[in-house]
């Protein structure tokens, strides 16, 4: 008994272990979490996937174990309680009962124990009747008996249900493994190229495995994930994915993933074609396809790539494909794009306060940038401009490791809702050819009157200066500046002047920029805005890490469904176990078995009642009394 | 003689049925088929099953339990009238008088909340001044506040198809809706208790619970807005849905229950409330007929979950974090009715364990939620 109590709690606690560490990450991860030492200590007590573990194994196996010696030990016994009336039961026992009374009989015996029969067989109880030796007669009955089939019932369940489970678990695989049949493949090769010890035969009694399809694609074989690596399953069928979709609620939420799927059986020499969604799946030849995830299955992606740190004003074409990769530059200076994903649809919420309702912004592009010593960026850039506190930006996200939350670039759009004019802006501002002539329109304007030449030279050289500092570090590179070469009391006035002179040289090279691309000037206030954005802008663009911006210009979508393929043959064990199970705890629960022996003693013309439960409690308290009371009535008095 | 003796023998439950009984499950039958008549054409046979299924088990229910005839046909009739204000438009929730301060969804849903505040306080001045009147008074208020709750949910349920009628579902489908699912069952749990133990005195011991979660549907609401309508991810539109989360708050909420009655068990074991509040046989008595049938749902709640996932994650069980703390909790109390049950333990260490349990519960029912992350994602604070 404790020591049932003591597995419950057992089982209990080691399953809380799995919850709390995140399961089946990739290693990396855990590395990165635990560093080094940790990292192996926990991997070898297999805690990255503690419930195919063998020790959790071990605490299943030892649980039906113990539950199966239980039923052996206490099932005869039950089922003997089952069937037995306990007739043989003497005065002496009965008079020790904790619940019993005894009744003067007011008339005849044989009248007295016709009532008491009918008193029994209309509450249910069954009854069989003795007559002893000395001439009393027993009836002794019973109702309720089926609780103990509860006891086997629910014991039962746990068997087979954790019998189910272990058989769709993966034990079968771990004995191979332990005699050396398989081995996990970790290396990121194609199916056809992995050895016979990494696969498993379409035979397979049962396995858990993910499939990714791009559309138009088709497979044969299923990836098994286990641990640091996987395992190849054969199919005894192809799978073919025609078409992958999500459909969205008008609000923009997704609504449904459906995946159109041909199954190929060259066996059967058989082709159908069967839509699967979520809550949906497709079960053929035992195995069970589930609509599980879904990527991008290789989407073309053509790009505008601004060169951002010089004075180019145009933008170079480029063109990717998601899953690969791209090397821009040569030599030293290479950089390898590797795309990641493309997303059509982002639901964000970007109202200021949160509250507002998330909508559809439109696709982004997720891409890593990696320079020649290997270290890499991730970027995820939106193709439409975002409203951003009420005016429209060009966004993109930037992150130097996985587990940071990226910091954005906000680029301006211009009036027409392009990239162009913050572009064109930015040549100028970084083109050092235009720094004299942005000087010399400025201290036209400061300097009122041909005043001194040598002020006005002064004047022109420091906004050069300025402009020089400004594209070589943004804001940044001002303050350093100011740090160095002004005492600290004046250079919060130094500041001010300076960035006053950056944004009247600003607003004199986003002129320039207009007449080089041949628009007009309109002064208002979204000009204004948009100048003091540029010039955050510009200025966040050395913290953005990349010498480009990659505008998504146009894109083929292509997705790929991410399937999952279930063979489990324990579902029905465990399911007969689930409803054993629940009649069995019903019955326990709600079935009250109770005994009642009433001994009729014709020489005294008495009878003694008495009356017991397997589990004393309120209720039984509560019967015994009301039966008392009405065999009292029936017994005793005399009308 | 032959009289007293056939007045006292039990009569099957179909001659025990009063004229009141068959009227009402004659009600409900006659609203299943016109129901049927109306939209049968829009169900399949699942649907069907359940129509009629429904005025079965609720006939039953009511014949079972009287109190509970009253509160059907109530929140029958109020649903519909509510419903019949809204003439097809969300709009109107604002508009009409009746709905914006008494029936529509939101405003029902408030006055539940309203009501089991005054039913708690009530209940507690009805145990320090040990008046039965304010008692009844207590009870009264926490049917009103079932009523309102049912009514909301009644209403809001319709109130989904007027969103868009593809957004339409059952709001038992977050968080905000399943907390008001438990105020609901853990309620209607005790009143049962209430009226068969014939006591008032535990009234102020559970509604604690309850207000708690009252308290937090409250922040929810105006802090997080959560009672707004959004469409059901594709993972969630389901069958299962319909049978597995109900049965699982009947659990929670007999769990909680089984709590609150263990706290009231501790402290009348050490001589507090101990005259005002049943004795420590009948504590412990409500105390394990709320852990018996919240760990029978708990384990229909469980299997029909697996028989879910099994369809939708393609896996009956995949230790995700839910899953597992799901079977913490079955574990911890299929533990104490071992103790109980079979080794006949009583007292104070199971009242103890009762209360604890209340912690993994909740941490199944919220903190996996908060602090874990796994498939049961949606419902995320």
């Amino acid at each position: 008994m404790r020591f049932a109590v003591s597995m419950l709690t057992i089982v209990g606690i080691a399953s809380v272990i799995g919850t709390v560490l995140k399961q089946n990450e990739p290693y990396p991860n855990y590395m990165v979490q635990f560093g080094q030492f940790w990292f192996e200590f926990f991997e070898r007590l297999g805690l990255y996937d503690v419930y195919h573990s063998i020790w959790f194994l071990v605490i299943l196996l030892f649980l039906v174990i113990s539950t199966s010696l239980c039923i052996y030990r206490n099932s005869p016994l039950m089922l003997r309680e089952l069937r037995a009336f306990r007739e043989n039961a003497t005065e002496k026992s009965l008079r020790s009962f904790s619940h019993q009374n005894e009744y003067t009989l007011a008339s005849g015996t044989d009248e007295a124990e016709a009532r008491l029969a009918k008193f029994l067989s209309a509450r249910g109880f069954r009854s069989k009747q003795v007559t002893h030796q000395d001439g009393s007669r027993l009836i002794a009955a019973k109702a309720g008996s089926y609780q103990r089939l509860g006891y086997i019932f629910t014991h039962s369940a746990i068997v087979i249900i954790c019998v189910g489970g272990l058989l769709d678990g993966n034990v079968p695989l771990k004995v191979q493994e332990m005699l050396g049949q398989k081995k996990i493949e970790t290396l990121d090769i194609p199916p056809s190229q992995v050895p016979d010890e990494s696969r498993l035969s379409s035979r397979n009694l049962s396995f858990r495995g993910n499939m990714s399809l791009p559309e138009g694609g088709q497979a044969n074989v299923a990836y098994l994930r286990v641990r640091d690596g996987y395992l190849v399953q054969e199919l005894p069928f192809t799978v073919e994915l025609k078409d992958f979709r999500i459909e969205h609620y008008a609000t923009g939420q997704p609504k449904s993933f459906e995946s159109d799927l041909v199954i190929i059986d060259r066996q059967l020499n058989k082709t159908f074609q069967h839509t699967i969604k979520v809550n949906h799946p497709l079960t053929y030849k035992g195995i069970t396809i589930y609509q599980s995830d879904f990527q991008d299955g290789g989407s073309q992606l053509s790009f505008n790539a601004w060169h951002l740190l010089n004075n180019q004003a145009k933008p170079t074409p480029l063109n990717g494909t998601v899953f690969q990769d791209l090397t821009v530059d040569e030599g030293e200076n290479a950089l390898k794009v590797e795309f990641n994903d493309f997303r059509l649809f982002n639901i964000l919420n970007l109202s200021p306060d949160g509250k507002g309702k998330p909508r559809n912004v439109g696709p982004s592009v997720t891409f890593k940038v990696r320079d020649a010593a290997g270290q890499a960026r991730e970027y995820t850039n939106y193709m439409q401009p975002l409203r951003l506190d009420g005016r429209a930006y060009f966004v993109s996200g930037m992150r130097a490791t996985q587990q940071e939350d990226f910091k954005y670039l906000r680029i301006p759009a211009d009036a027409d809702f392009g990239i162009e004019g913050f572009m064109a802006l930015r040549a100028v501002m970084f083109d050092e050819q235009a720094y004299s002539e942005i000087a010399r329109q400025l201290a036209g304007q400061a300097l009122s009157s041909p005043s001194d030449t040598e002020i006005r030279k002064n004047f022109e050289r420091s906004v050069v200066r300025l402009l020089e500092l400004f594209s070589k570090g943004g804001y940044t590179a001002i303050a350093a500046e100011i740090e160095q070469t002004i005492p600290e009391a004046e250079r919060e006035k130094a500041a001010q002047t300076y960035i006053k002179i950056i944004h009247a040289a600003a607003f004199e090279a986003y002129k320039m920029s207009l007449e080089r691309t041949g628009k007009k000037l309109v002064l208002d206030e979204s000009a204004e805005v948009f100048m003091r954005d540029s010039l955050n802008a510009l200025s966040d663009l050395f913290f953005y890490e990349a010498p480009f911006y990659l505008q998504l210009a146009s894109f083929e979508h292509r997705e790929a469904s991410g399937l999952q393929l279930t063979r489990s043959p324990g579902k029905n064990l465990v399911y007969f176990g689930s409803l054993l199970l629940v009649l069995g705890i019903f019955a326990m629960i709600y079935i009250r078995e109770r005994r009642i022996w009433l001994l009729i003693k014709p020489n005294e013309r008495k009878v003694l009642f008495a009356m017991s439960a397997n589990r004393k409690n309120r209720d039984f308290d509560l019967e015994f009394e009301k039966y008392a009371q009405h065999l009292h009535g029936m017994l005793e008095s005399r009308n | 003689m032959k009289s007293t003796i056939a007045l006292d023998n039990p009569e099957p439950i179909f001659k025990r049925l009063s004229w009141q009984d068959w009227l009402y499950a004659t009600l409900l039958m006659a609203g299943a088929v016109f129901a049927y008549q109306q939209y049968g054409s829009y169900m399949n046979d699942y649907e069907t099953g359940f129509l009629f299924g429904a005025a079965i088990v609720f006939s039953w229910l009511g014949w079972y339990w009287k109190p509970v005839r009253l509160l059907i046909v109530g929140v029958a009739v109020t649903s519909v009238f509510a419903i019949s204000l809204y003439g097809g438009s969300q709009a109107r929730a604002e508009e009409v008088f009746l709905l914006k301060f008494l029936i529509s969804s939101q405003s029902a849903i408030m006055w539940m909340n309203v009501m089991f505040m005054l039913a708690m306080l009530t209940y507690w001045l009805a145990l320090f001044s040990r008046s039965a009147f304010a008692g009844r008074v207590a009870s009264s208020f926490t049917w009103v506040a079932v009523l309102m709750g049912l009514v909301g949910l009644m209403v809001r349920w319709y109130e989904t198809y007027l969103v868009a009628p593809d957004v339409g579902y059952i709001p038992i489908s977050n968080l905000y809706e399943v907390f008001i699912l438990f105020c609901l069952i853990t309620a209607l749990l005790y009143l049962y208790y209430e009226d068969r133990y014939e006591t008032h005195q535990l009234g102020g011991f559970v509604l604690l619970i309850i207000n708690a979660a009252v308290g937090f549907i409250l922040w929810y609401t105006f802090d997080r807005q959560a009672h707004v309508i959004q469409p059901l991810v594709p993972a969630l539109q389901s069958y299962w849905m319909k049978v597995h989360v109900p049965a699982n708050f009947i659990g929670y909420g007999s769990f909680s229950l089984a709590a609150m009655v263990a706290a009231a068990y501790l402290l009348v074991n050490r001589g507090i409330l101990a005259s005002r509040v049943p004795s420590l046989e009948v504590l412990d008595d409500v105390m394990y007929k709320a852990i018996a049938i919240g760990f029978a749902f708990f384990t229909i709640a469980t299997i029909l979950g697996a028989m879910w996932a099994a369809e939708a994650w393609g896996g009956y069980w995949s230790w995700d974090p839910k899953e597992t703390w799901a079977l913490i909790v079955w574990l911890n109390y299929a533990a104490w009715l071992h103790l109980r049950l079979v080794k006949g333990l009583r007292g104070p260490v199971l009242a103890w364990w009762a209360l604890v349990g209340l912690l993994v519960t909740t941490f199944a029912f919220l903190g996996v939620n908060m602090f874990l992350s796994g498939l049961h994602s949606y419902g995320e604070l």
